[in-house]
């Protein structure tokens, strides 16, 4: 009789560690996922970008240093993307980021580039994929903070230690442009 | 290293959902088995009793097509065609980038060619979904109202609202139409039978059809009850979601302002959109049988976040 009591409470202890343990995967599994959402975007951006340079170039042919800094800051990023961080990765995508607004902003000044049908469809393309970007970084963040929050609460930490899952690392841009959270009342 | 943005917690409001969902289910089969029962005993002394599995067979298939087929039906309903490939690429760059944001795969997306702004979005869950916007909201609204717009919907799908809403929409147009067909009967069959009975089945009778009056004006009332709060829900995700609530704020002032009604929409199919396509005059019933909240008071809302 007390054999089966021990039994049960041994049973239900490890069904319990068990869910704990692939709760914790989830959460990991998760921020992987949206890592690579992250990524598909990023490398859709240093396709777009060859192509963009090429259509300027046609019109602003004096803005040279321009240009190379925007192809200089695609070798780095790429380069950042395969070795790094990522926190270095985030830092080369901001200078990338920045490179590619003053792309934009020499391409104001020239009012027939403007009107090339080409350089409307690469620049609605960057606008959609900086978006892009900026949203799988918010669901990337999201998740490391749901994933980064279980490995600390009790008890979960405990498990997490023996099994060594470590936190993830958040992915920032610094961009100038974000906007503020909205504080949300449902009064 | 800066605080990351707070989260709605969506967990919350699928539980919420999937508890409406049985709960929906389960009152649809008590309304359709107690007027079966009715019109059982009207029938025939004990025919109550026998109509019984009928009735429940009946609310099971009723419900089980809703949810399987009644975003299929709801858009052939809409007259909504689904988007080509190359079409639209900047509504198709925004619902990708949303989606990106949510975690979930694209809808898929739908046109209504009707000049009056509107949208909405139906399906079961995030893998079968759909978002429709008519040609009006297209043309009228810039990228950052369509933003606020799509966004609002989107947080439909991903909440599951869009199944509760669909379900319904299917089962409170089935009473709606099996009450209808009663009360016709009953006028105009009902006399005739009613001669050769005692004054027991002329009780059943006036029963029979206080029920048959009552059901409706339920489930019009369940479905105001679970639909207006879930605006108010929808629209703040979605501004959490584009981190920019004045772009739903505008929208929502644009397609109000519009006056012009967009004439797919019907008194069942009215509620899922973003707001209200019949644009039918308010009146003394308002308060209770308005299918969205006010727009002001929502413009409101938004505004308080920004």
């Amino acid at each position: 009789m007390e054999l089966w009591v021990v039994l049960a409470i041994v049973v239900v202890i490890a069904l319990f560690l068990i869910s704990m343990y692939n709760r914790l995967v989830t959460l990991r599994q998760r921020v992987r996922e949206a890592w690579s959402d992250i990524d598909v975007q990023l490398k859709r951006r240093y396709d777009l970008i060859p192509n963009l340079v090429a259509t300027v170039k046609g019109y602003a042919t004096h803005e040279s240093t321009v240009f190379q800094n925007v192809t200089d800051a695609r070798a780095k990023a790429i380069a950042a993307g395969q070795t790094g961080s990522p926190e270095q990765r985030a830092q080369a995508e901001n200078v990338l980021t920045g490179a590619l607004r003053s792309v934009f902003a020499v391409a104001e000044n020239y009012p027939q580039l403007q009107a090339v049908q080409e350089f409307k469809d690469l620049s609605e393309n960057l606008t959609a994929t900086e978006d892009k970007i900026a949203f799988a970084r918010r669901f990337y963040n999201g998740n490391v903070r749901d994933y980064n929050t279980s490995l600390q609460t009790f008890p979960t930490n405990i498990l997490a230690g023996m099994f060594g899952f470590t936190a993830e690392q958040y992915f920032e841009l610094a961009d100038a442009g974000e906007r503020e959270t909205p504080k949300v009342s449902f009064s | 290293m800066a605080a990351p943005p707070p989260r709605l917690n969506t967990y919350d409001a699928v539980a919420a959902n999937r508890w409406r969902t049985v709960l929906l289910i389960a009152l649809f089969t008590a309304i359709v088995s107690v007027l079966a029962y009715a019109v059982g005993e009207y029938a025939a002394p004990g025919g109550g009793i026998a109509l019984l599995p009928f009735a429940i067979g009946f609310s099971g298939l009723s419900a089980a097509t809703s949810y399987f087929a009644g975003d299929r039906l709801v858009l052939a309903q809409s007259k909504a065609r689904e988007l080509a490939p190359g079409e639209e690429p900047q509504l198709r760059n925004i619902v990708e980038t949303l989606a990106i944001g949510l975690g979930i795969q694209p809808p898929t997306l739908y046109v209504i060619d009707d000049s009056a702004p509107n949208a909405f979005a139906t399906g079961r869950d995030p893998k079968h979904a759909s978002v429709v916007v008519t040609r009006g909201l297209l043309d009228k609204l810039d990228r950052t109202e369509l933003e606020g717009v799509l966004a609002h919907e989107m947080s439909h799908v991903v909440n599951r609202d869009i199944r509760v809403m669909l379900l319904v929409t299917v089962l409170v147009g089935t009473v709606a139409l099996i009450s209808d067909g009663l009360l016709r009967s009953m006028w105009y069959g009902g006399g005739r039978r009613d001669r050769g009975r005692g004054s027991g089945g002329a009780i059943i009778a006036v029963v029979a059809i206080v029920l048959a009056i009552l059901t409706p004006i339920v489930a019009q009332l369940i479905r105001l009850a679970v639909s207006r709060q879930r605006e108010y829900l929808a629209d703040a995700s979605g501004a959490l979601l584009t981190r920019y609530p004045p772009g739903l704020a505008n929208a929502l002032r644009k397609i109000a302002d519009d006056k012009e009604a967009l004439e797919v929409a019907n008194k069942a199919t009215a509620s899922l959109y973003i707001a209200n396509p019949l644009k039918d005059r308010p009146n003394f019933m308002d308060g209770l049988f308005d299918t969205h909240p006010p727009i002001a008071e929502r413009i409101r809302r938004l505004e308080a976040m920004g």
